[in-house]
């Protein structure tokens, strides 16, 4: 499976003609290239997928294979960065879900970015973005995924900061790259731990469950938690950063400056399930030797998810709503990783998080294809500018509905399966954390509903010119991935992948179902009785219980806790000091030296008063004493 | 005339003598040369130093080699040369006095440096 | 001929030649041709190299001559190159290439100009070819005191106090270094002052102590160890843009190089003994030089700080006194070099068209100038460690390495040292942001042009080099790596 390669080198082969091109060629030619490639590489990676799948199958196991392998770095006889190509049934399927997003933004963004300043600039930054996350979902070691890690990061920065002119852009992309950078750190940290003890970085070892890796690191604890589990809640940090965890979300919503279709591939799509990617890759680790901090993974994930819908339900700027949806459906895949068992219906938690990420990247694709293309026809994030669009805009709408429908968990969308399955394995777990799952839920349902009532019922809002559908090249990814969000859900995802990777039944456990469709069904009708027409009762609502609702509107002040860390304490307490402190004592005491230097110079200048008189007194003087010491000693 | 010679040296003037008259020349030159201010007098005062040695040089060598000449000669020779050298003196005593109207040491200071910072950052 | 002395021989050459030239074009093209001969003589040089490492050459030191100099005092010509010193001529003649254009139009008196900076580079390549502690010493002396005239003379700002703050300071480091040589010569009771007669001896553990730290500090002073860098913010900042390119990108390395070839190399049982009290020291550098650069607004402050911080990471690497890591401090001192040249290239050139080195008074520069914007967060990137670009394989080497160490005060140390890569891209993102993103400052600089063709062939050199090293680190990275056994053995000893 050697070709498997080219799925790396063309996006990497395209960013640097385009990079380099620059502005010579026609827009039209260069986001051609981009698509055609990302065209052949999505076809190669479903190629692949139906290769391993259907040939994989047969010993009952699916095996882990590397078709391609090459040494890059080495630091020591053990330990050294390799680059590779590793295939096994999760990156296989992260195959396809990043090539298949990456294609249909590329396609999307003929329409959506036409005429745009820099469109070569663009094409270019989303196959390196393209290139990065697909070299990091092949990761054969935890040092490459590290290496890509960093590349999607870059990417990531410089496409929320595409349009450059815009302050608030280059804040939000400066922000994504500081936050994540801060919870690289984390991860990075991790790996030197866990390297230094277990001599590896290479995921197959790592992950083989054999007790002997992790021989050299029992009994070594530091500050009273064994060294392993500090590295793997380190590792996790890192995940947390890209994933936007809390309370390293913050970078997630501000990153929604950055043009619609980035937003749906990166921060919706594929980036930020990396976190969750990280924590499911090593999760034998997680499993067998540091249980706690994979709990504390699913309790972690529980919070996020509960607090972002909770904030998702009062923001007004639609790409907010959704990039807080987001949070907290990653939530729901952590949560889902987190309560995980390891084989067979133990691992539910395991499958039905990777089938959410599968479901999720295609319906908060479309979701966020879907807000664009509104976007595009009314020039506003904002919802009030919005309103009864259903009539303008057909094919948005109904895409829209369907994602909505799907992300509520509404069957046979494909989001009720996934997530149905994520709160039976939690219930198994602990039947609490997944009553608070199913009220996320509900939440869920209630402000996609409230997001889709606003939008395209509710009052006409006057526009400067009367809405239309948007260009095809907009439409059939929107058609494409509202197909594949109704019948992804009918996938036997457990045949597929599995934490043990031996293909197992999972049967929907009707109590479970049920119970999720009542709530969600309810949030439903709830949000259309408040928004459908122009109703009192919302205003009401946030003024009866109006200490919460402005507390979420700003979202519980996180941000203003990390401005004051970062500026008052970061940058006025300890840089300026140090700046300071540089300029004043270091460099006081160095010029001081010199003054003192020089003042010395000064006092003793009087003795060189260029008089031949005093010259003559003092050697006249000096022949006396000598001469009587001559004479008298 | 050797008589004259004979006598005045067979005893009647010891060499003390002599050093004593340079020692107080040789200490009143310096003393001025020390004191005065004026260039005039030092270069006078130089003179007297001078001559001081001659007188030595003439005396030393008359009881220490009497019958060689080198301590006459040299003698002769540094008259000589302190001739020339009051020229020389004297002419750079009139240059000045022409710049600066007087023949003061202590107002010879043009190429001196400034003596605190604050006059060197001038 | 011995090809090494070439490297000494032809910038002499070219400061013979340039007495005879008149005009601009006369001195320009001296200068090219020169500095490309140098550079095509450092692929010469590794090729040959590279070859007769595989042809199981493992003597040492390649390429060796030695003449006798001042028989009296045992004094030699002697060269010789391993794998470290082959990666610094690269980076020495890459440098000169680019300084060279980067100064292409140097206002005033460019021959004489280019006669100091002639003289600069015999100094560095000397230094960087000898293995006599005294020829050595003596090029180290030849570099510095160009840069008084060089900075004095073409500088902006408060020159003549930042010349004679860098030359002062870098004098009492090189006074130090002095006595330490002359003591490990004495004491080691070698027959001549060549490194590896003296490594062959023994120099007491008792007079170790004294010596080590003396030779560390003397080169630590250059390589911006803490509390001995104030002089690299002020000397940066008011040099002009190739001297300031070759300061940092070279001189600056002239320390790190001379603390792991004599400090460490002669006097490893101290160093054992000793290290500790630097590795603070220096992990104060990196951080503290990072957080530094935080605040300031001046483009080259903000630089010079960046480079106290990578520095301090280079003698941080030297000190943990293992293979990776001092793999990765070699390594790093290739990158930053790399990279902080390019820096400053391109904050010349910026500051050659705006006339100010404040971020606050530009903005938007990106959409004006996007050749030199684009090269800019390249550089920027290049900085903060992003992987495929060379700043990341030398920190990785260098954290890797360090965390090696059995011993668990050196592991939080590198912990806290890694914690600088956060910090870095604060401090570049605040830049890139305020710099090339956002509005338009000033409206005079709508009307500014992009590079002219010298500018992008320095910038595109430093830039190809960057991505060289950044995406296929494994060649150089095995060379350094093997030429680092006589160090490893000597420490094992």
């Amino acid at each position: 499976m050697q070709y498997t390669l080219l799925i790396l080198i063309l996006p990497l082969l395209s960013f640097i003609l385009l990079g380099l091109v620059d502005s010579k060629w026609k827009p039209r030619v260069a986001g051609s290239i981009g698509t055609s490639v990302l065209g052949i590489v999505a076809l190669l990676s479903y190629f692949t997928a139906w290769k391993y799948f259907s040939s994989a199958g047969f010993s009952g196991t699916y095996e882990t294979l590397i078709p391609f392998h090459v040494e890059w770095l080495r630091f020591t006889e053990q330990l050294h960065i390799d680059l590779g190509i590793l295939l096994d049934p999760i990156s296989v399927m992260m195959l396809v879900v990043v090539s298949t997003v990456s294609l249909m933004v590329h396609i999307y963004s003929f329409g959506y970015m036409k005429g745009e300043r820099g469109f070569e600039r663009y094409y270019a930054f989303l196959s390196l973005f393209t290139f990065s996350m697909l070299g990091l979902v092949v990761a054969t070691n935890i040092f490459q995924m590290y290496i890509f890690w960093e590349l999607v990061g870059v990417s990531s920065y410089l496409l929320i900061g595409f349009y450059y002119t815009k302050p608030e852009a280059v804040a939000a992309s400066k922000k994504a790259f500081i936050v994540t950078r801060f919870a690289d750190l984390g991860f990075l940290i991790g790996i030197l731990i866990l390297s230094f003890y277990t001599r590896t970085f290479d995921f197959g070892i790592l992950t083989s469950g054999d007790a002997n890796v992790f021989a050299g690191m029992t009994g070594a604890t530091f500050m009273g938690a064994s060294v392993l589990s500090w590295a793997t809640a380190l590792i996790f940090i890192g995940g947390a950063g890209k994933s936007a965890m809390f309370p390293l979300h913050i970078w997630l919503p501000d990153a929604m400056e950055g043009p619609t279709p980035v937003s749906a591939l990166i921060h919706a799509a594929t980036m930020v399930v990396a976190g969750v990617y990280l924590v499911a890759r090593l999760f034998p680790i997680y499993h067998f030797y540091t249980p706690d901090v994979l709990h504390g993974i699913a309790y972690v994930g529980a919070f996020t998810s509960l607090f972002a819908a909770v904030i998702a339900c009062v923001q007004t700027d639609i790409k907010r709503v959704l990039a807080f949806s987001t949070i907290s459906q990653i939530g729901y895949m952590m949560v889902s990783l987190g309560v995980s068992g390891y084989g067979g219906h133990e691992g539910l938690g395991y499958m039905a998080s990777m089938f959410h990420l599968f479901t999720h990247a295609m319906f908060k694709a479309l979701l966020f294809l879907g807000a664009g293309s509104i976007i595009h026809a009314v020039h506003s994030n904002e919802m009030s500018r919005m309103g009864g669009l259903r009539k303008y805009m057909p094919v948005t709408h109904i895409t829209f509905l369907v994602a909505c429908l799907a992300i509520s968990g509404i069957p046979p969308f494909s989001g009720f399966f996934s997530k149905d399955e994520i709160l039976s394995a939690t219930m198994h777990f602990e039947p609490a954390l997944g009553y608070l799952m199913s009220f996320t839920a509900g939440l869920t349902a209630f402000y996609m509903f409230r997001l889709y009532y606003n939008i395209f019922w509710g009052k006409e809002h006057k526009q400067e010119h009367t809405p239309h559908e948007s260009p095809w090249a907009m439409t059939i990814p929107l058609i494409f991935l509202a197909t594949v969000t109704v019948f992804a859900g009918f996938i036997p995802f457990g045949e597929f992948v599995s934490s043990d990777r031996k293909p197992f039944e999972s049967e929907l456990e009707p109590m479970v179902a049920g119970m999720s469709i009542v709530v969600a069904l309810i949030a439903i009708f709830f949000a259309r009785y408040m928004y459908r027409k122009e109703n009192p009762l919302p205003d009401k609502l946030a003024n009866t219980f109006a200490g919460l609702h402005k507390a979420a509107s700003h979202r519980f002040y996180i941000d203003e806790v990390y401005m004051f860390i970062t500026k008052k304490i970061i940058f006025n307490h300890v840089s300026t000091p140090i700046a300071w402190f540089d300029r004043h004592v270091i460099d006081g005491t160095m010029n001081g030296l010199a003054t003192v230097t020089q003042w010395g110079s000064l006092k003793i200048k009087w003795f060189q008063s260029g008089r031949i008189q005093q010259y003559a007194y003092v050697i006249l003087l000096g022949a006396l004493i000598i001469a009587a010491l001559v004479i008298f000693i | 005339m050797t008589g004259l010679f004979d006598n005045f040296f067979s005893g009647s003037v010891p060499l003390e003598g002599y050093i004593i008259v340079s020692l107080i020349m040789f200490f009143a030159g310096v003393y001025g040369f020390l004191s005065r201010r004026s260039l005039l007098m030092i270069l006078i005062s130089i003179e007297l130093i001078l001559n001081a040695a001659d007188i030595n040089f003439a005396a030393f060598n008359r009881y220490l080699y009497p019958g060689h000449m080198e301590g006459f000669f040299f003698t002769i020779f540094t008259i000589a040369i302190s001739a020339c050298e009051t020229a020389v003196a004297i002419a750079i005593v009139i240059n000045i006095y022409r710049n600066l109207n007087n023949v003061d040491v202590d107002n010879l200071q043009e190429l001196k440096e400034p003596d605190s910072p604050e006059e060197i950052k001038k | 001929m011995n090809i090494l002395s070439i490297f000494v021989l032809i910038p002499l050459l070219m400061m013979i030649a340039l007495f005879f030239t008149k005009t601009r074009g006369q001195i320009n093209f001296i200068a090219a041709t020169g500095a490309s001969i140098l550079v095509i003589l450092s692929g010469i040089l590794t090729y040959l190299y590279l070859t007769e490492r595989q042809a199981g050459n493992v003597a040492e030191m390649l390429f060796t001559s030695d003449v006798i100099w001042y028989a009296p005092f045992n004094i030699h010509y002697s060269v010789g190159v391993d794998g470290v010193s082959v990666a610094m001529l690269i980076l020495t003649s890459l440098i000169v290439f680019t300084g060279v254009f980067a100064s292409w139009r140097i206002d005033p008196m460019p021959k004489e100009f280019f006669l100091w900076f002639c003289l600069l580079s015999i100094g560095v390549y000397g230094f960087f070819i000898s293995i006599d502690l005294f020829t050595m010493f003596m090029f180290y002396e030849i570099a510095l005191i160009p840069m008084y005239l060089l900075i004095g003379i073409w500088g902006t700002g408060r020159k003549e106090y930042a010349a004679m703050k860098l030359t002062l300071m870098l004098m009492g480091g090189s006074a130090f270094l002095l006595v330490g040589i002359l003591g490990i010569y004495y004491f080691s009771g070698a027959q001549s002052m060549n490194l590896l007669d003296i490594a062959a001896n023994h120099i007491p553990l008792g007079v170790q102590h004294y010596l080590f730290p003396l030779t560390f500090m003397g080169f630590g002073v250059l390589g911006a160890l803490f509390p001995f860098h104030t002089w690299s913010p002020d000397g940066h900042a008011s040099a002009p843009t190739a001297v300031s390119m070759l300061h940092a990108g070279v001189l600056m390395k002239l320390g790190g190089y001379g603390a792991f070839r004599v400090a460490i190399y002669l006097m490893p049982e101290a160093a054992h003994e000793m290290a500790w009290i630097f590795l603070i020291l220096t992990g104060i550098s990196v951080v503290y030089g990072a957080f530094s650069a935080v605040v300031q607004t001046d483009l080259k402050y903000i630089n010079a700080y960046s480079s106290v911080s990578h520095c301090g990471l280079v003698l941080f690497a030297i000190l943990m006194l293992n293979e990776t890591a001092m793999t990765g401090a070699i390594m790093q001192m290739l990158s930053h070099g790399l990279m902080t040249a390019l820096f400053f290239a391109l904050i010349g050139m910026i500051y050659g068209r705006t006339h100010t080195r404040l971020i606050t008074q530009m903005g938007g520069l990106m959409k004006i100038i996007p050749f030199l914007g684009v090269s800019y967060v390249i550089a920027g990137l290049a900085s903060l460690g992003l992987p495929g670009l060379s700043g990341f394989v030398a920190e990785m080497t260098i954290f890797v390495g360090s965390f090696q160490h059995a011993d668990i005060f050196h592991r939080v140390l590198t912990i806290i040292a890694a914690s600088s890569i956060v910090i870095t891209a604060v401090y570049i993102l605040r830049v890139v942001g305020k710099l090339l993103y956002g509005k338009v400052q000033d409206p005079h600089h709508e009307e500014l042009t992009d590079a002219t063709w010298w500018e992008r062939l320095s910038v595109v050199t430093l830039i190809i080099a960057i991505v060289a090293i950044g995406s296929a680190p494994f060649w150089i990275s095995n060379m350094i790596h093997d030429s680092l056994m006589p160090v490893m053995s000597q420490l094992m000893r």
